[in-house]
């Protein structure tokens, strides 16, 4: 039994969001008498925390605490119009759609505030706590409560706010076939280090580090999240995922996910994750996004890491034991040179 | 074949209800106790997603028969809060980012919760050990078992009677 070690790496290029017939997203957000703000989206978290990063973005514009933003994502029936949750673009699309919204609600609110102290709108600030002052006078100040409230009974007014991001659709050239199909690219490298076992065709990933430049972490722990998560989805992607091989035929085969193979907590590798930042222009406060990619780039560098190891080139995925072996016992009887 | 009474105690509560036969735990569970924190994922023994403990041995409870469940202590994650505080697997959970779209969770404390109720003080191998039942999709599997470590760390930290 040998087993040898081996070190890949890849580097990825990966688009925020997508073409097709142009990409757009909407949301919309009011107040509440209780001087919550309610986003109505029809886009979906899948568990990648969408919601999270929705409520940081519209708390931030409107200037309120995260707690008093309720996201609603409930129907895509009577919701305001999501191409949906899939080409990494919820952040980007969404997250824009939310700083159009936020801000016309918010200036909304601020016209109110400004009534009830007297003063101009744009001599007001809020200080993310639930408070609106006359800048550089904190004493003469309003709730966003009261400020709510006098709107709905009072001034019969909605604060309110519509956005929409749409990235419009881009026909290539005629003459040089150049378009402009995403609105950003985030980057991202991955080195794998990998131990194969030439008698089992096994193949143990040891480590698994990767640096990701996603314009900019809007919430660093979830970023983190999504970089673990996907390492270990593309090693499943490269290695274990699929119903093949089945002796003598299909009926052998894995019939539902609990005979389909993946990796467990035991098979893990050790993951590092470095996160780079370069604002992109598009993005909602410079962020890219970061969802598919994480899934992507280990892949090439496994398979990269397995070549390093014992110099087969497996361009089939996943990287099986059995193609493993397969491959060496064609190295051997033809040795490279 | 007719339908029995069957009692038991969920979360330190009585319960007596009308189970028919070949009914499986988890769906009494879910839908006659509503205690839907309890996941149905594969519904043959694989994931790991319906994990509760039947007096103090963690179970799946889609292999239960409910009608065997009489006599019995139940738990579900329901049950691991106590008193509005949150357990410590749940704590470290939420501060270790140990889930994501949230369908293995209640299984993976379940299943951790019965090793630290046995090995307070685990090594990450009993760890990886206990957890190698349950499929997670999302996170990695690292946050999890980080969580279940910074969980023990927590109580061992905690007076014995609070744990």
């Amino acid at each position: 039994m040998t087993r040898l070690r081996g070190r890949g790496i890849s580097a990825v290029n990966y688009p925020t969001g997508m073409n097709l017939g142009g990409d757009p997203s909407q949301a919309l957000i009011h107040a509440t008498t209780t001087g919550n703000f309610v986003v109505t989206l029809s886009s979906v978290d899948l568990g990648q925390g969408l919601r999270t990063i929705m409520t940081q973005i519209a708390a931030e514009v409107l200037g309120v605490p995260p707690e008093s933003v309720i996201i609603d994502t409930a129907d895509t029936d009577t919701g305001p119009h999501c191409m949906g949750t899939f080409a990494s673009r919820a952040t980007h699309r969404i997250g824009n759609a939310i700083i159009m919204a936020a801000t016309e609600a918010r200036n909304a609110l601020l016209d109110v505030a400004g009534e009830e102290l007297e003063v101009a709108a744009a001599d007001l600030e809020t200080d993310g706590d639930g408070r609106i002052a006359v800048k550089g006078v904190p004493g003469k100040s309003i709730s966003v409560l009261d400020a709510a409230l006098a709107a709905h009974f009072k001034y019969g007014r909605t604060i309110s706010g519509r956005g929409i991001y749409l990235k419009p659709r881009s026909y290539p050239d005629f003459e040089t076939g150049a378009m402009d199909p995403d609105s950003c690219q985030a980057h991202a490298c991955t080195i794998a280090e990998v131990e194969v076992d030439t008698e089992t065709g096994e193949v143990r990933v040891l480590k698994l580090t990767s640096a990701y430049e996603i314009g900019r972490a809007l919430n660093p722990m979830m970023v983190e999240q999504q970089i673990v998560g996907g390492s270990w989805m593309g090693m499943s992607h490269a290695l274990y995922e699929t119903t093949e091989p089945y002796y003598p035929d299909r009926a052998h085969g894995p019939v539902d996910f609990a005979e389909y193979l993946m990796p467990g907590p035991a098979d893990i590798p050790q993951y590092d994750a470095v996160i780079l930042e370069r604002p992109s222009a598009s993005g909602p406060f410079g962020a890219k996004g970061i969802g598919e990619m994480t899934a992507n780039s280990p892949i090439p560098a496994i398979a990269n890491a397995i070549f390093d190891a014992c110099g087969v080139r497996i361009d089939e995925l996943p990287i099986t034991p059995e193609k493993l072996l397969r491959a060496l016992d064609a190295a051997a009887v033809a040795p490279r040179r | 074949m007719r339908s029995s009474f069957v009692s038991f105690t969920l979360n330190g509560e009585e319960k007596e209800l009308l189970i028919a036969p070949g009914q499986r735990l988890v769906d009494v569970l879910r839908e006659q106790c509503g205690a839907m924190g309890t996941r149905n994922g594969c519904g043959q023994g694989g994931c790991g997603a319906c994990t509760v403990h039947v007096d103090a041995v963690p179970m799946l409870s889609c292999l239960v028969l409910a009608e065997l469940a009489e006599g019995c202590d139940i738990l579900t994650i329901e049950g691991a809060a106590r008193d509005r505080t949150l357990h410590a697997l749940q704590e470290a959970f939420v501060a270790e980012a140990a889930t994501q779209c949230g369908f293995c969770t209640a299984g993976m404390i379940m299943a951790a919760k019965a090793l630290l109720d046995r090995d307070p003080a685990p090594q990450r191998e009993a760890v990886v050990e206990a957890l190698s039942g349950n499929v997670c999709r999302c996170t990695g599997y690292e946050p999890i078992i980080a969580a279940v470590l910074a969980a023990a760390a927590m109580l061992a930290r905690l007076p014995a009677a609070a744990a």
